[in-house]
């Protein structure tokens, strides 16, 4: 279903303007910011790999140490999270308040949890001894895993501001640009996860 | 006149007539470029500067003289490249060491360095191996080559008189080589910043006619096997 | 002869400004209020960095003396006034980094990039006013964060502005704990707070530019602040990561640079460099920009080849990221991969002398003003063409086994840092500063300041070319420790008392600058008959800039055109001669 955007809409570049990226300066914005956040992980992952690939026996087989069923519940929980996300969107732009507020509800706490759980395996880790001390395989999983964490809290607080203002009715089919701005960033920190998990439980 | 000299120190090992022949070429083609460009800027200051009743000439540009600008730098710095690949290759390339080397280890540490000799025999491990404190003696046109190893930081082994520069990497095993090829004594500095010590990391390196070299590792082997 | 053409009506907004004092000056989303914070800021670790600079050129000039006035430096530094072996690492460490980091990086562009963006594409304001309002809070923290350092246990960094491991990774190869660890958490802020303007930078000028601001009518000085905001963006990023894993390293017995465990020294000179050469394009390419705009302006021509200049900037902002193994060549790394960043590193010298080759087109037959701001913009052109060419010698890997870590380098960095870096903001700063603070400054006091910063500039850092050349290795206490160093002595001294000399030319700009802005005559809105949008609008703009949006006719630089009478025809100007459309005819 197309949503058409009125002309004059903030949705739109502004019009008293030269021929810019064809999209309003919120979504240009975030998407730039995303383009540094792939270079912040590019550098932790760029050195997990060749720290990796140099040292190969510092490695225990998949699985020795980490939680994979734990932890593959939790990629699940989050990928449910992108979902609940594209759900508020798409109500964002029809202008349903009630299932936005509920779909935006959803992906918070389907998010908190992903931090919850994270939390609790840190916990279980460092009580058997694996800390980031513990070698190269500790140094890279807790540095990549835990930004990663730090960047899906900070998502969770910024979709709790957008919550609270979807439920003061700020977003509107004529202005939900919150809405789809912090969408952008929360699909980029599950795609990292995908790959993280992926790269540092599953190989 | 040091101060205004261009000229480089006189080299003491094989690589200095490699090294200090491109460094003159470089020298001779970016002093042509330098007395151009600055007399240019110069000139064009005074023949152009602002005069009452004349106007400046209205243009946007030339593409034949970016053509010509862009060309001659590009081919300029390409040759100096190719130049400059080839003797890389002769010092560093993979088989650069020649294969009658004479084997040293140096372990570079704060704030020394331990020159392990391999004596007499030219084996490493075997009971007639000796090291010395801040002392490398190598004889003279001889290529030698230096198993370069670091304590805890890197440091890096610079004997400027022999153009040889290597860092030295804690974790790492690397080959650097050289032939002297005049008798006399030469510094050795550290060449990265390696804590609060790091300046005062000297050595002297010896250079040895082949008999007196023999001496000298005669002596200092009977010193090692009577300790 | 062209006459003016009527105002056309556009959408406008009123410029209302009804904001307290603290959100108008202190907390100001104003984009001209946040890059004179950020001018104020720098200017102010510019002297820092000076200052350790002179106590670090004493100990160079007379070893083991002590410093005058030394007596205030606590024991832990220079007991009785002698600097200590590890306060000088600390020196050196510092300098670097204030100047690198606090100074020439935000004048360039925290400030220019603030200031000049919005102004000369004819925007009101940046696209994130509030986000740019938290760049700038974001930096104050890095560096009261930073200044910290100087008074923690153990002393500041002592691992040179490069941090290389594993000597920063563990507090016992320096003494130093604390110090290191500030260095590391300060610059992840400061690296945050240059994302957030990046973002800013690079949003506004896709999005922001007025109508008939088309890419190719933007100012060389836009078009290089917008390629170094995506290099910002893109490299910032990586120093960022570097520095966590080395935080863990120094706090959390992480092993990425610490071979003890597996760990790779040489990875940490890979990350830094692959963000540092970046950096230093960063630290160059808006310098460029601003003295193309001076030039211009001084030669009263069009910048010669405009269309190459664009293709330049570009290409020194996609080539600067293959080639930072040169940094490296003597690491131990693989000499074939060594070989290859070679030749990308002598390619980058071509886009480079296209730049100055033009910069030499457009004076070519203009008619020049030697004012103030062209008089440092051509010494910025001078000196980088000193600083360039000394870079072929280390470009050849041969040649930089003999030179690398040595005064050669540093001779190298400051002739395209200072004379290219600070002479280009320097000529910014006298250029823009009537814009800014609606008051001129003094001509004749610029002019002293450039004599003499330009003659003592020369002659502190030119001989550290011959310094090098003899073998002076860099960041080294005392050099009368090896024979071969002690005939330089002479030479370190004339270096020293000239470096001093240079230090106090400087209280003629703080003069210049703090009496302008309370006694200089009041500017116009155009005092240097230019063609750039900031031009239009009062000295110094209201907030919004313009009442009603410019629009935009003709390229940048139309100086002397034979359309108009004046030798200048500004980029807002419409003629009443129908103008060709733009793109029909070549170059509008």
């Amino acid at each position: 279903m197309t949503h058409a955007v009125t002309e004059g809409s903030v949705m739109l570049p502004a019009a008293e303007a030269e021929q810019g990226a064809g999209v309003y300066n919120e979504k240009l914005g975030m998407w730039i910011f995303l383009l540094s956040e792939v270079m912040f992980f590019t550098a932790l992952i760029g050195s997990y790999i060749i720290l990796r690939f140099s040292n190969p026996a510092a490695w225990p087989a998949p699985g020795a140490v980490l939680n994979i069923p734990v932890t593959a519940v939790n990629t699940f929980l989050l990928i449910c999270s992108s979902v609940t996300m594209v759900k508020a969107f798409a109500n964002a732009q029809d202008g349903d308040q009630r299932m936005l507020r509920i779909w935006l509800v959803l992906t918070v706490l389907i998010g908190a949890s992903f931090v919850g759980i994270q939390a609790f395996e840190y916990n279980q880790l460092i009580g058997h001894g694996f800390l980031p001390s513990s070698g190269l395989y500790g140094s890279t999983f807790y540095t990549m895993t835990g930004f990663h964490g730090f960047h899906v809290t900070m998502g969770v607080l910024c979709m709790i501001y957008v919550t609270a203002k979807a439920f003061r009715g700020r977003y509107t089919p004529d202005d939900y640009r919150g809405v789809e701005v912090i969408g952008l960033y929360w699909h980029f920190v599950d795609l990292v996860w995908i790959i993280l998990f992926t790269i540092v439980y599953l190989i | 006149m040091d101060w205004i000299s261009w000229m480089l120190p006189p080299g003491a090992s094989t690589f200095a007539r490699d090294i200090d022949w491109l460094y003159y070429l470089i020298l001779v083609i970016t002093g042509i470029a330098f007395v151009v460009v600055e007399v240019g800027l110069i000139w064009f200051l005074v023949k152009y500067r602002a005069r009452p009743g004349r106007k400046a000439h209205y243009t946007h540009g030339n593409n034949t003289a970016e053509i010509i600008w862009t060309t001659i730098p590009a081919v300029t710095v390409v040759v100096i490249g190719l130049l400059s690949g080839g003797v890389w290759n002769n010092i560093r390339g993979r088989e650069s060491v020649p294969a009658d080397a004479i084997p040293y280890r140096v372990h570079a540490q704060q704030f020394e360095w331990n020159v392990t000799y391999p004596g007499p025999d030219g084996q490493f491990d075997t009971p007639d191996d000796f090291t010395r404190r801040n002392q490398l003696h190598v004889p003279v046109d001889r290529p030698v080559v230096v198993e370069l190893t670091a304590e805890e930081v890197i440091h890096s082994l610079g004997i400027p008189a022999f153009r040889v520069k290597q860092d030295a990497v804690p974790g790492m095993r690397i080959r650097v080589w050289f032939q002297a090829t005049t008798p006399g004594t030469y510094e050795i500095g550290c060449a990265e910043l390696c804590g609060l010590g790091h300046y005062k990391m000297r050595a002297v390196v010896t250079v040895h006619s082949q008999a007196e070299y023999d001496r000298w590792l005669g002596q200092q082997s009977t010193i090692a096997a009577s300790q | 002869m062209a006459t003016i053409a009527p105002p056309v009506e556009h959408a406008g907004h009123p410029l209302v400004d009804d904001r307290s004092f603290i959100r108008k000056y202190i907390f100001s989303t104003d984009h001209k209020i946040i890059g004179i914070q950020f001018l104020l800021m720098s200017l102010l670790f510019l002297l820092v960095g000076g200052a350790l600079a002179m106590v670090m050129r004493w100990q160079l000039g007379y070893p083991g003396r002590p410093l005058p006035g030394g007596g205030v430096l606590p024991e832990t530094m220079a007991p009785g006034g002698v600097v200590l072996p590890e306060f000088y690492n600390s020196l050196v460490t510092m300098h670097g980094t204030f100047m690198v980091f606090f100074a020439i990086m935000p004048l360039l562009v925290g400030v220019f990039g603030n200031y000049l963006i919005p102004l000369k594409i004819g925007a009101p304001d940046m696209a994130f006013p509030r986000l740019n309002m938290a760049s700038f809070w974001t930096a104050v923290p890095a560096g009261i964060l930073m200044v910290a350092g100087f008074f923690v246990e153990g002393g500041h960094a002592s691992a040179g502005w490069t941090g290389y491991a594993p000597l920063s990774a563990d507090p016992e190869y320096t003494g130093v704990s604390a110090g290191q660890q500030l260095w590391c958490l300060s610059l992840i802020i400061l690296g945050l707070s240059s994302i957030l303007g990046a973002v800013n930078y690079i949003s506004t000028v896709i999005n922001l530019r007025a109508p008939g601001m088309t890419w190719f009518r933007l100012p060389l000085s836009i078009w290089s602040l917008f390629i170094t905001a995506i290099l910002v963006l893109l490299a910032m990023p990586i120093l960022s990561g570097a520095l966590i894993m080395l935080l863990f390293d120094q706090t959390l017995g992480t092993h990425f640079f610490l071979p003890a465990e597996g760990g790779q020294p040489i990875l940490w000179q890979h990350l830094f460099w692959f963000f540092g050469h970046p950096e230093v394009y960063i630290l160059i390419l808006p310098a460029m920009g601003m003295a193309s705009d001076v030039i211009a302006n001084g030669s009263r021509k069009p910048i010669f080849g405009y269309h190459s200049m664009v293709f330049a900037i570009m290409s020194i902002g996609f080539l600067g990221w293959i080639v930072w193994g040169h940094h490296m060549f003597q690491s131990g790394m693989n000499p074939t991969l060594a070989t290859s960043f070679m030749i990308s590193t002598m390619l980058i010298a071509v886009p480079s002398a296209i730049k100055v080759f033009n910069w030499l087109g457009t004076m070519w037959g203009g008619s020049i003003r030697l004012h103030v701001p062209m008089l440092h913009a051509t010494a910025f052109v001078a000196m980088f063409v000193i600083g360039g060419l000394s870079g072929v010698f280390m470009a050849s890997t041969p040649v930089d086994i003999y030179i690398h870590d040595t005064y050669f380098i540093v001779a190298h960095l400051h002739y395209v840092l200072f004379g290219g870096s600070l002479f280009a903001i320097f000529a910014a700063i006298t250029f823009w500063y009537p814009k800014m603070f609606g008051r001129m400054m003094s001509e004749r006091l610029g002019k002293i300041h450039f004599g003499l910063t330009f003659i003592f500039y020369n002659m502190v850092f030119f001989p550290m070319h011959q310094l090098g050349l003899h073998g002076h290795m860099r960041r080294i206490y005392d050099p009368s420790i090896y024979d071969f160093l002690k005939p330089l002595g002479g030479l370190n001294r004339f270096i020293t008392i000239s470096a001093f000399l240079l230090f106090a030319t400087q209280i003629l700009f703080m003069i210049n600058f703090i009496g302008s802005w309370f006694r200089g005559r009041k500017a116009s809105n155009n005092p240097w008959d230019d063609t750039g949008l900031e031009w239009t609008t009062p000295s110094p703009p209201p907030h919004g800039n313009w009442p009603v949006t410019p629009r935009v006719y003709h390229r940048p630089y139309e100086f002397s055109s034979p359309l108009v009478e004046e030798d200048f025809l500004p980029q807002d100007r419409e003629l009443d001669t129908p103008p060709a459309r733009a793109g029909s005819a070549p170059g509008h």
